[in-house]
């Protein structure tokens, strides 16, 4: 079946249609990304970022830590996002190069102009950072569109970051080729980290007893 | 490992080229070159195998590894004639050796007798060219049969008192139950239903060459990398080339069919990886590019005795798109099912396959099916109920606590063929090729919503029965994207009214075969890919037969 709301569309469209610059083939790229993710991660060396100036991953950073934010569990900074995010504006999202300079400048804007006397994102209290990230929302979502309708190519800032931060939180952490360092996004959804299963998955197939015939089988009503 | 295959020389006329290596082509391709056929499969795509498989959403839902690529090969969308059609991504399917099998969720229902013989059951619709097939299940049974057995199906026999009649049983049990599939099951059950272990195109023991399901749980949208998955690439496409017949050739994107002064095929002409246009000679051409692709590729195939399209004669080349209805509930329950381990599907109920339309007052049936085909990342930005949270803590648990207690139920129903509903060549918009590009027309027959409708309430009853604790349902709206693409080149008896016979042969050009979704007359109820390679494994005989009594043009 396939409605606007269908699973084959999420799958084939919803993604890609979040941000076009995505879309292009930059594969190879994306393992680079995440081998940079994960050396920075690792701590071999001083993380370097090749798109962002140190002061905007700083923003970036705090940015993703609000769109998932460090609880009792792992968020987006110790799942490494920023680092994904910056290897990706280099590599397969290129095409957001525009979107993050030019949003990032009009943040600072619009920090100022919220919160008179705070110079950056960062060094909001978090209170404020989300008053902020809220208003970026509403203005780019206007007013909570669903996240797996199509988009327009040119999406708002806010939407750009929120996508990468899931991506780069998300991204299957066994292969060589994502943020999600250590596997902490995994772990905080409550996906193993296998690739491979055994049952019984989970609670309410533990006790199934296989499958019987049904004793009124033989009733064919139609409806 | 590629086994060594032939290599022809273009200029080589061999006896079938086969367009396309997909569900119908791969089979095509075996059963062909196993009669002993010189075979040259041209498919468009890559040729990747297992190794290039991986578990990285980006890279298969957002870069397109497996599937057309909507840059390179863009299309428009409109929902009647009347309108100009606008660019916008309207189909997805697999472009690469293997085809859409590949990536598919697996589900292998065969088609009941219902859908062969509607017509005359139950009579005209408003609004649709309703028409039975020139062959009925019967004809098909024993090709049902060979598919799960040469393919490899797991299932059980007799599970369901809606199945129709079957000449052997399954050649493996069925797939385990997932947490969603009892949950499912017992609720069902509660409520006077039949659900039963679900027929899947996914092995269950291991077979020669290939592992059983590991459960992964990377299954929809990506390519098996253990071979469990029964694609076309795992199987039948192997097989055809341990003929030592069988050349495939992929990267060659095929854009015309040529005719001889007799209006016989004489090959096709494609695109090679370079983009330079080569011709394979061939003494018959298969067409198994799928329901988007093969009419277009018979309308670019236009020429001075048929301006209208090859084998157009009917002018319905295209026409009665179907794409299935349907509808999807998504509950979450109290413990978790981790239903993101495995298959997509474990347990279906055909209860609503025929429904009375007197009754009910819409055309039509469908079934249901237990399912959670997310992966994280696909799930984190589009399964969350309605209203959740985007950012922030409220996402960061609302998304924690779903995961692994979702489940969805499908609801699969009939699309009615509706002549208006089409694939056609744009007037504008090209591909990277310079070809025209696929314009999509389609606006779903209202007995479509009201049956998606009825479905989407029956699954509401059940995920209640079933005891979530939330649950929601969009509601059922006109289609604008595309996945099975059925019905554009309808089999049938009268050449005005149909694009191939029984054989799969055109009307209008007796050397050119077409096999695929395109072949089907009604939609059944989802799940078209187990009826599609039963049709190839038919339609290889019926060429086999006709080649052989020498009533193909040599």
């Amino acid at each position: 079946m396939k409605n606007t709301f269908t699973r084959r569309e999420i799958l084939s469209q919803g993604l890609a249609g979040m941000s076009a610059a995505w879309v292009s083939s930059h594969w190879p790229a994306m393992l680079s990304a995440a081998g940079h993710a994960r050396q920075a991660a690792k701590g071999v060396g001083p993380a370097k970022f090749e798109f962002l100036y140190p002061e905007q991953a700083v923003e970036i950073e705090a940015i993703s830590a609000r769109i998932i934010p460090t609880t009792d569990t792992p968020g987006a900074r110790e799942a490494g996002v920023v680092f994904f995010i910056d290897r990706a504006l280099v590599t397969f999202a290129q095409d957001n190069q525009k979107v993050y300079a030019e949003g990032l400048s009009e943040l600072r804007d619009h920090v100022r102009e919220m919160f008179p006397g705070t110079e950056k994102f960062s060094a909001a209290t978090l209170e404020q950072q989300d008053e902020i990230l809220k208003s970026l929302d509403e203005q780019s979502s206007g007013g909570g569109g669903r996240s797996f309708r199509r988009r327009a190519a040119a999406q708002s800032f806010f939407e750009t970051v929120r996508v990468h931060t899931v991506m780069g939180f998300l991204i299957d952490p066994d292969s060589d080729k994502h943020g999600n360092r250590d596997g902490v996004g995994w772990k905080v959804i409550g996906r193993d980290a296998e690739h491979m299963f055994q049952p019984p998955f989970g609670y309410y197939d533990k006790n199934y007893p296989g499958w019987q015939p049904d004793s009124a089988a033989a009733d064919k009503t139609k409806s | 490992m590629k086994p060594e295959q032939p290599k022809y020389r273009t200029s080589e006329e061999v006896d079938f080229v086969i367009i396309g290596s997909g569900a119908a082509g791969g089979i095509l391709a075996k059963e062909l070159s196993g009669n002993g056929f010189r075979v040259v499969v041209l498919e468009q795509g890559p040729y990747l195998t297992e190794k290039d498989f991986v578990h990285d959403e980006i890279k298969v839902f957002n870069q397109d590894l497996l599937t057309n690529h909507p840059q390179l090969q863009p299309n428009t969308f409109r929902r009647t004639p009347n309108e100009k059609a606008k660019p916008q991504r309207a189909l997805v399917y697999g472009r690469l050796v293997g085809g859409t099998s590949v990536h598919f969720t697996a589900n292998f229902w065969r088609f009941h007798e219902i859908d062969f013989t509607e017509h005359t059951r139950f009579g005209p619709a408003e609004g649709a060219a309703m028409a039975d097939w020139p062959i009925t299940y019967a004809d098909l049974e024993p090709y049902y049969t060979k598919v799960e057995w040469e393919i490899g199906v797991s299932g059980q026999a007799g599970a369901s008192p809606f199945d129709p009649p079957r000449s052997k049983p399954y050649p493996m049990p069925p797939l385990p139950v997932k947490a969603g599939g009892v949950l499912f099951e017992r609720a069902a059950r509660k409520l006077g239903w039949h659900p039963f272990p679900a027929p899947m195109a996914i092995l269950s023991q291991p077979r020669p060459g290939r592992s059983a399901c590991v459960n992964c749980g990377f299954c929809l949208g990506f390519g098996c990398e253990v071979g469990a998955k029964s694609s076309s690439l795992a199987t039948a496409i192997r097989m055809a080339e341990k003929t030592g017949r069988c050349e495939i050739r992929p990267n060659s994107y095929v854009h015309r069919i040529e005719l001889d002064a007799n209006g016989r095929a004489t090959g096709a002409v494609y695109f090679d990886e370079k983009r330079n246009v080569q011709r394979q000679k061939a003494k018959a051409v298969v067409v198994c590019a799928n329901g988007a692709e093969t009419p277009r590729l018979l309308l670019l195939s236009a020429n001075k005795q048929f301006p209208n399209g090859l084998a157009n004669s009917s002018g319905i080349v295209g026409k009665h798109l179907m794409l299935n209805s349907g509808g999807v509930v998504t509950g979450v329950f109290e413990h978790p099912l981790n239903d993101y381990k495995g298959f997509a599907v474990s347990r279906v109920l055909h209860d609503f396959y025929e429904l009375d339309p007197e009754k009910l007052g819409f055309r039509g049936g469908g079934g249901l099916d237990a399912r959670f085909d997310s992966t994280p990342i696909s799930f984190a930005l589009g399964s969350l109920p309605p209203g959740s949270p985007r950012w922030g803590t409220g996402f960061k648990d609302v998304l924690s606590h779903n995961f692994t207690r979702t489940l969805e139920i499908f609801c699969h129903g009939t699309s009615l063929p509706v002549e208006n509903n089409s694939f056609s060549l744009d007037p504008d918009l090209k591909d990277a090729w310079g070809l025209p590009a696929l314009r999509m027309t389609y606006k779903d027959h209202p007995d479509d919503l009201k049956l998606g409708a009825w479905l989407t309430a029956r699954a509401t009853e059940l995920l209640d029965a079933a005891g979530a604790q939330k649950m929601w349902a969009p509601p059922v709206q006109e289609q604008q994207f595309a996945v099975h693409l059925l019905g554009t080149c309808r089999m049938g008896k009268d050449p005005k009214a149909s694009v191939i016979n029984s054989d799969h042969q055109t009307h209008d050009v007796k050397n050119l075969f077409l096999c695929d979704g395109s072949s089907l007359v009604t939609s059944g109820r989802g799940q078209p890919t187990m009826t599609i390679e039963a049709l190839a494994f038919r339609a290889a005989d019926r060429i086999t037969s006709l080649a052989k009594r020498g009533e193909l043009p040599a």
